[in-house]
């Protein structure tokens, strides 16, 4: 009775986890296989003649080139460093000044800022960069990640300064430092590894999004990669599938690298909705 | 070098004052223990002179400058905190250099000055390391090092020794009393430990909710304590305090009845109240039950510790613990008694006020 | 340590609101403003180019009024289908990725090793990975040749062509593959505070496997359920990502709200009535962050 439990557990078990694994893998197998495929098609099989010519059109690609390591790049990166700073900052002194409200303050702004956010936001966020002469410019897009981005990296940031003891900073003031000196020599090098995490999780958002450069951006050489691959598809007429694939898969390599350098430094961890 | 003077120091922290009008004179080139049981606002007390609190009323003076409303960084103390607090990205020089670094020291004089110092802590060989690679011992005297570094006017300990284990606890009680002497320098010490403070003060503050209850050379508060509280606090073990009442100049209790003190000017006024007897442990001895006011007590337990055992007596319902130094524990069953001589004991009145 | 309400002497007033500076202007700038903006602009006529773009004119709630006449309301393409295509996108979302993160956590509560590594790696790889390039994986895995219908041939079964005949299906599905990493983490995370003498306790008691789940596992993890509903609920009313599969067709049938207020204010240019669609989003928002923060409150309250 007890073993014929055993092996029927043994079994669900294991249908449950191959059904799951093939669910989640088949759908990038195409990903993984058409960039060296000399035909590439819509449909997955093995190439039986494996190419890097996908890869080399991309290459020979100006218009994908530039959007892929110039301009996407460009957005993520500055998006990165401008929310990594102003959260940083934010969060320590959250952390460390008396403001009445101060304790809510960040969950009514996670709050707030998914209510405000996407198809709720994209009117007046457009418009907004159209009154300060921004559309079709990388700072609009960067400015408007930022403000997006901000509300959990602020909450993120602030859990971690909070963890860091007083003490450090006390005795730096008592050893002679100014507050500047003391943010600078101090409180920072001790955020290294929030920032570190705040500006990968930045980068990686940015880097994959879609809707924001798609409404803000109009011409060809400011598109970062997410709308560059769209233009592909829908412009070409008949997409050109090979180039198409190899130029995927390049786009998400930088992510899969961040992953798994996370995943190897700190182990996945979880911040409530790391991702917005 | 300077002096420290608290003028009626006050600091509140909502409806708790931590630190309750308090007067403070530590001189120059002294050391002064701040000694007392936990949340009575030592911490506070030495927060408030290295400018870490500001005080919600009184004066604060380092040598003849008023640093009440002046920030830490233009104090010019040294601390060393009770975590060490010790920079964990910057190398042991790094971390004793950082004082002379924000005062814009050249980096030949910075680093010459720093072993200097690390020399004469005994850790020079380890300034290249990180803080996280050396025992807690190294940590603390680094720690050190860089309060002294720059040559402040006052150091100031919060419970310094209090992360080490007990040998150590004891090498390094010994270290910083060298090293005080030897710079000469003014400091305020914190801590919880009365042995502590006897060991390593000139003088010693006892505080009590916010105040300082007595403050004196270690063996003046010893043998004279102002309260019930500080004869309780100083002493391990500490004074016994058995309840009497002073009857036509006798302290009578249900075990015994001593004749009062003659020694003891005050204690006309207080003829026919409840008072408290103290007296400690090592100035009570065994004697025969016959001896002249002979105190009985039934045995209650023996603790040898080596040099001296410890014995306790229950007297009358009071528990009452005996020194005895002897290399072979007494043999005692049943009633024991003792006796002590007259200048040995303390009494105290209803409040726990000392009677002189 | 009793430091949280205490005027800090480590960082002046002053340094300190120097340095929220930035955050409140980002906050401001692209919080704030867009919010009272929109709600400003739903009243009027504006449009990005014209007479109306320079001059808008205020028309009260003729915006509203056109969205909810009930007469066209739901014919395909308008607001109060597109609202209910929302509806039923949410909650097939909804079910599909909590039942499923549930059920991986579950399935590797207290397991290690190589198998967990690689089905949450691939699970949250799902989640992380840039939205346009899954797009294109996803494009050819539903394509008539793709890799899911060579899956049903494989065991027999019909092969539609997924985003012409089942385009509802097809983003359900997608949105379920993307979004179940969330919930899988957050239940697994929280299993893992479970204490495991609790279940040897109910292993003694002889539970068995459901007995176990409902009577410890659930009553401990009631408060991430909650949080995982919520926030799942309010991001995929929000998601625009599927549009990168259908582009909100064929006629109009995966025109759900993020695609639809993006094709009346960014097509055809009526950020007037763009705005009006975006005023109701955010209600509709905010009432579910409301629900949200009551049931952590009442999940605090519980515990
Ligand atoms: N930052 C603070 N906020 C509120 N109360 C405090 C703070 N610091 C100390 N206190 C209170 O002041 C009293 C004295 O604390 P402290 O000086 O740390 O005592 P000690 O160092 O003698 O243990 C305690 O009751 C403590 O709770
Ligand atoms: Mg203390």
């Amino acid at each position: 009775m007890n073993l014929v439990r055993f092996v029927l557990a043994r079994v669900g078990f294991s249908a449950f986890v191959a059904v799951i694994a093939a669910a989640f893998a088949l759908p990038l197998l195409w990903l993984i296989l058409a960039p060296f495929h000399d035909q590439a098609t819509l449909s997955v099989s093995l190439p039986t003649n494996p190419t890097l010519d996908n890869f080399r059109a991309v290459f020979d690609n100006q218009f994908a080139v530039r959007a892929l390591f110039v301009n996407s790049m460009i957005q993520a990166a500055g998006a990165m460093v401008l929310t990594t700073l102003v959260a940083t900052l934010g969060a320590y002194a959250l952390a460390r000044i008396h403001l009445p409200g101060r304790d809510v303050f960040v969950y009514v702004l996670i709050l707030f800022s998914s209510v405000v956010t996407g198809s709720a936001a994209m009117v007046p966020v457009f418009l907004l960069i159209f009154r300060m002469g921004l559309i079709d410019q990388h700072l609009g897009v960067i400015l408007v990640f930022t403000g997006g981005l901000l509300p959990v990296a602020l909450f993120i940031m602030r859990d971690f300064m909070q963890s860091i003891p007083r003490s450090y900073e006390e005795s730096a003031l008592v050893n002679g430092a100014n507050q500047w000196q003391m943010l600078r020599d101090v409180v920072l090098p001790m955020t290294r590894s929030g920032m570190m995490v705040i500006g990968i999780w930045a980068f990686v958002n940015v880097w994959g999004s879609f809707l924001i450069p798609f409404i803000l951006l109009r011409s060809p050489d400011k598109m970062p990669a997410a709308t560059a691959t769209y233009s592909f598809y829908t412009e070409a007429g008949t997409p050109v599938i090979t180039l198409i694939s190899a130029y995927a898969l390049l786009y998400v390599i930088p992510v899969l690298v961040l992953y798994l350098f996370v995943n190897w430094k700190y182990g996945f961890q979880f911040f409530g909705g790391i991702k917005s | 070098m300077a002096n420290v003077r608290f003028e009626s120091v006050t600091k509140r922290f909502g409806d708790v004052a931590a630190v309750d009008a308090v007067d403070l004179d530590v001189h120059d080139g002294e050391f002064v223990c701040l000694l007392g049981p936990s949340g009575c606002g030592k911490t506070t007390t030495l927060r408030l002179i290295a400018g870490l609190e500001t005080a919600t009323g009184g004066t604060i003076r380092i040598g003849d400058q008023d640093v009440t409303r002046v920030g830490p960084k233009d104090r010019d103390v040294g601390m060393v905190f009770q975590d060490y607090a010790l920079y964990p990205h910057m190398t042991l020089l790094e971390n004793i250099a950082y004082p002379l670094k924000v005062r814009g020291a050249k980096l030949a004089a910075r680093s010459e000055r720093t072993r200097e110092v690390a020399r004469n802590l005994q850790i020079e060989h380890l300034l290249d390391r990180m803080p996280g690679q050396i025992s807690g011992g190294q940590q603390q005297r680094t720690s050190v090092a860089r309060a002294v570094v720059h040559k402040p006017r006052v150091f100031l300990f919060d419970e310094p020794l209090s992360n080490l284990d007990a040998k150590l606890r004891l090498e390094a009680r010994a270290f910083l009393k060298r090293l005080q002497r030897e710079l000469g320098v003014t400091a305020v010490y914190v801590t919880h430990d009365q042995a502590e403070a006897m060991a390593l003060a000139d003088r010693i503050a006892v505080m009590d909710q916010g105040a300082i209850v007595q403050i004196g050379p270690p063996l003046e508060v010893y043998r004279a304590p102002r309260t019930t509280f500080v004869a309780d606090f100083l002493g391990s073990p500490p004074m016994n305090l058995i309840p009497v009442r002073l009857q036509d100049g006798v302290l009578r209790n249900d075990a015994f009845a001593l004749p009062a003190p003659r020694h003891l000017r005050d204690l006309g006024r207080h003829e026919g109240q409840d008072l408290s007897l103290g007296v400690r442990p090592e100035h009570l001895e065994l004697c025969d039950p016959g001896a002249e006011h002979a105190i009985s007590g039934e045995t209650f337990g023996l603790e040898p510790l080596g040099p001296e055992t410890l014995v306790s007596l229950d007297v009358g319902g009071t528990l009452v613990v005996v020194r005895v130094f002897a290399d072979e524990p007494p043999r005692l069953e049943g009633d024991a008694h003792v006796r002590v001589d007259a200048e040995h004991l303390h009494l105290f009145d209803g409040d726990g006020v000392r009677i002189d | 340590m009793p430091s949280t309400h205490q005027d800090s002497t480590i960082l002046t007033r002053r340094t300190g609101l120097t340095l929220l500076a930035p955050t409140f202007a980002f906050i401001g700038l692209f919080l704030l403003f867009p919010f009272v903006w929109v709600v400003a602009i739903s009243f009027t006529d504006r449009t990005l180019l014209g007479a109306a773009a320079a001059d808008p004119q205020f028309i009260g709630l003729d915006n509203f009024r056109q969205l909810f006449d009930f007469d066209s309301w739901m014919r395909s393409g308008e607001f109060g289908r597109s609202l209910v295509l929302t509806v039923y996108f949410v909650i097939a979302s909804l079910i599909g990725q909590v039942f499923l993160g549930l059920g991986i956590a579950l399935a590797f509560h207290r397991r290690k090793g190589f198998l967990r590594e690689t089905i949450f790696t691939l699970v949250t790889l799902a989640w992380i990975l840039p939205e346009a390039a899954i797009a294109f994986t996803w494009t050819s895995f539903l394509d008539p040749n793709g890799t899911l219908n060579t899956a049903l041939g494989a065991v027999g079964l019909t092969r539609p062509d997924w985003l012409l005949d089942a385009p509802m299906a097809s983003i359900v599905m997608f949105n379920v593959w993307r979004g179940t990493a969330f919930s899988m983490l957050l239940f697994s995370a929280a299993l893992g505070n479970v204490r495991p003498s609790y279940l040897e306790t109910a292993d003694v008691l002889g539970a068995n496997a459901w007995q176990r789940f409902r009577d410890v596992l659930l009553p401990m993890i009631k408060a991430q359920l909650a949080t995982a509903l919520i926030l799942v609920t309010l991001w995929t009313f929000n998601v625009f990502t599927p549009f990168l599969l259908t582009q909100g067709g064929p006629a109009f049938q995966t025109d759900i709200m993020a695609i639809h207020t993006y094709r009346i204010a960014f097509r055809y240019f009526e950020f007037g009535q763009g705005s009006a669609i975006a005023v109701i989003v955010m209600l509709i928002n905010f009432v579910l962050a409301g629900v949200y923060l009551f049931a952590l409150k009442r999940g605090e309250g519980a515990r």
